[in-house]
């Protein structure tokens, strides 16, 4: 009886709220609400028990937390504008291109098709100290007789990680960037031409104007990407060694299934949420303002 | 001191040449205007002399220097473009500015010169603005604004007009011609409204698949166009034309309709010759209502029926049926008149003009 009184639009989207309901707000609920419990899979009893702050007292007072927090954040910083640079670079020579542009745009965007977990395989192939394609190219072309270990020292194996990262997503940058070049108005770039800019300043002053908001949505979609990086890491040194390439969720995966800490993992999973909320934020304040100085009208 | 010279100028994509080797002499501190209609190649000309186009053979000359190989920046030019080409990240002060910082002027003299500028093109209240928040006239100001500023040897405008609607049209027109009776620079104005050509220019140039038909003052072009094309071109209506075939001391219609050959053609007209024959509005009206060139022995009247009139107020457009087709002829002081209507029509031969059939160039009386 009370079904006939929701409306028709009500009713036919009732199913897909319930499908999401099921999927995505009840195992959030339950995820926040296990992040407040000493929840181990090991103990389902645990479950019921709650310790209020605890776990995230503990896991701000934690510095291996911090330690990851600190390095996803360097390894955000140092990715998306590694990504930037190249992907502004590249998107810059292929709108130069007067023939083959559409093999161009479809080449560039190869590294996107494959899953994180075959660029960690490849990557880590790459780099093997032994066998690896990397260390054999420097010896073959005289550049070191050494066994670079990439994957073992911790330093190398960040760099290792962030250039698997940067060659997977560039193509989502010069997409982006490329888009803006293309829709780009000719005319501003001509006047400036004429005012008497030199390409430099043209591209400082006008071009770089108009595609900041394209850069800034291919940021914010990176950041979130980047700030949930898993996969890669997870496969070329599961954030070794001896944790100096442990990231935020290898971290939190580690401490929910390793450790089997289901509530404590959950409690991270919270703070490192966070982190690519005030990211995201960021950017997009940044996209609005760009937007709002170029008068977008989209 | 800043004359524009084009020498043989061509410009080819790949295989198709689009402007055919054009000479053209821009005095200094003159107002040229380019009109043709669309793919004429006046754009492209005035894009070369820009330096946004490169030259594919002859030579561009600003201030007695050959600058094909010059970049734009280096030509001490300013153009206005058609879509106003605003920086759309800046205020009207820097997009008016801009060139001046890039030239690292110090910021007192830009902004001095961009008060200036303003003051001239009534932009004062606007300079905080970005160009989003203007409207099209406004824009195109601070267009020509950003123009002045730089204090250029030659001044380019591309179609500035285009984008606007017909009062405002008249208005920018109208403060084009004072900046130019203000600046004293070259100007080199590319339009395809024979109107904007006629009322701005001290010169036009008429150009017509990359050819120049025909250079003169706006009074030379009207008066005497040296081809079909510019006869047809300049002037609004535009001149009717038909062919004639010389016969007996007469012009003859293909429809049998004669009138006698214009006094000034009488000796140089071969009997049997084929001819463009072109007589303009103002040279035809219902008698009385029109004022001839004076020669009144140049008059000849034929009785016509009316197809049509449009009433301007201070003069009807009167569509007659002559030869099959209608003309267009201009009358002052109008009297209202019935479709179908017959009306005596004064036809002033002292002001017709005769093309050669083949070339299309006028024939000298």
């Amino acid at each position: 009886m009370k079904l006939k009184k929701l409306s028709a639009p009500a009713l036919l989207l009732l199913p897909a709220f319930v499908v999401l309901a099921a999927v995505i707000v009840l195992p959030l609920l339950f995820s926040f609400y296990s992040s407040f419990t000493p929840f181990r899979l090991t103990k389902p009893e645990t479950l019921w028990v709650f310790v209020g702050l605890r776990n995230y007292v503990t896991v701000l007072s934690n510095a291996e937390f911090w330690v990851a927090f600190g390095r996803t954040v360097l390894l955000l910083t140092v990715a998306l504008n590694a990504e930037m640079l190249l992907g502004l670079g590249l998107a810059l020579l292929v709108n130069k291109a007067t023939h083959g542009q559409r093999l161009l745009r479809t080449a560039m965007m190869f590294p996107m098709m494959f899953s994180p977990v075959l660029v960690g395989f490849q990557f880590k192939f790459l780099f093997n100290d032994n066998i690896g394609f990397v260390n054999n190219a420097l010896q073959s072309l005289g550049l070191t007789d050494q066994a670079i270990p990439w994957l073992i020292d911790g330093n190398l194996a960040l760099l290792s990680i962030i250039i698997a990262e940067v060659w997977s997503s560039t193509a989502v940058f010069a997409i982006l960037i490329l888009a803006g070049l293309l829709a780009m108005p000719k005319d501003p770039v001509e006047a400036a031409h004429v005012d008497g800019c030199t390409p430099w300043q043209t591209f400082r002053y006008v071009t770089w104007p108009y595609l900041m908001p394209f850069a800034f949505i291919a940021m914010t979609i990176r950041s979130l990407d980047v700030a949930r990086a898993y996969d890669i890491v997870k496969i070329m040194t599961d954030g070794g060694p001896a944790k100096r390439t442990e990231l935020l969720w290898t971290l939190v995966g580690r401490t929910a299934y390793a450790d089997a800490r289901m509530g404590l993992a959950n409690a991270m999973a919270y703070v490192a949420i966070l982190l690519s909320i005030v990211f995201t934020v960021y950017f997009f304040r940044k996209l609005a303002a760009a937007r709002q100085q170029i008068g977008a009208e989209w | 001191m800043a004359p524009v010279t084009l020498r043989k100028l061509v410009k080819r994509y790949g295989a198709l040449e689009v402007v055919h080797g054009i000479d053209l002499e821009v005095k200094d501190r003159e107002f040229i205007a380019l009109v043709g209609p669309s793919g004429c190649g006046k754009s492209t000309t005035l894009r070369m002399i820009a330096g946004l186009e490169d030259v594919s053979d002859g030579a561009i000359e600003i201030g007695g220097h050959k600058v094909n190989d010059l970049p734009p920046r280096a030509r001490n030019i300013s153009m206005v473009f058609q879509s106003y080409a605003l920086y759309p990240h800046m205020t009207v002060a820097e997009n008016m500015g801009f060139s001046l910082k890039i030239a690292g002027r110090k910021p007192d003299e830009i902004k001095a010169r961009v008060d200036e500028a303003a003051a001239i093109l009534d932009l004062g209240h606007l300079l905080e603005r970005r160009p989003s928040q203007l409207s099209g006239g406004q824009r195109q100001r601070v267009a020509m604004g950003r123009a002045i500023v730089r204090q250029p040897d030659v001044f380019l405008f591309d179609e500035p007009l285009s984008n606007l609607d017909a009062k405002l049209r008249t208005q920018v027109r109208t403060e084009i011609k004072k900046l130019h009776a203000r600046m004293q620079a070259t100007m080199i104005y590319v339009t395809h409204d024979q109107v904007e050509a006629m009322t701005l220019s001290d010169r036009i140039v008429i150009m017509r698949d990359g050819y120049i038909e025909q250079v003169g003052t706006p009074e030379e072009v009207f008066q005497r166009p040296a081809t079909k094309f510019v006869a047809g071109f300049i002037g609004s209506p535009p001149m009717n034309m038909d062919e004639v075939i010389v016969e007996n001391g007469a012009l003859v219609f293909a429809s049998g309709i004669r009138l006698p050959i214009p006094p000034r053609f009488a000796k140089s007209l071969r009997p049997g010759q084929k001819v463009t024959f072109g007589l303009r509005p103002d040279d035809i009206y219902p008698s009385g209502h029109g004022l001839h060139a004076g020669d009144p022995a140049a008059v000849h009247e034929i009785e016509l029926p009316v197809s049509i009139t449009e009433p301007l107020g201070n003069e009807t457009l009167v569509f007659i049926q002559f030869n099959g087709r209608d003309w267009v002829s201009r009358m002052l002081n109008p009297r209202p008149l019935a479709s179908g209507e017959k009306v005596r029509m004064s036809f002033d031969l002292s002001r017709a003009h005769l093309f050669d059939i083949d070339t299309g160039k006028a024939l000298e009386g």
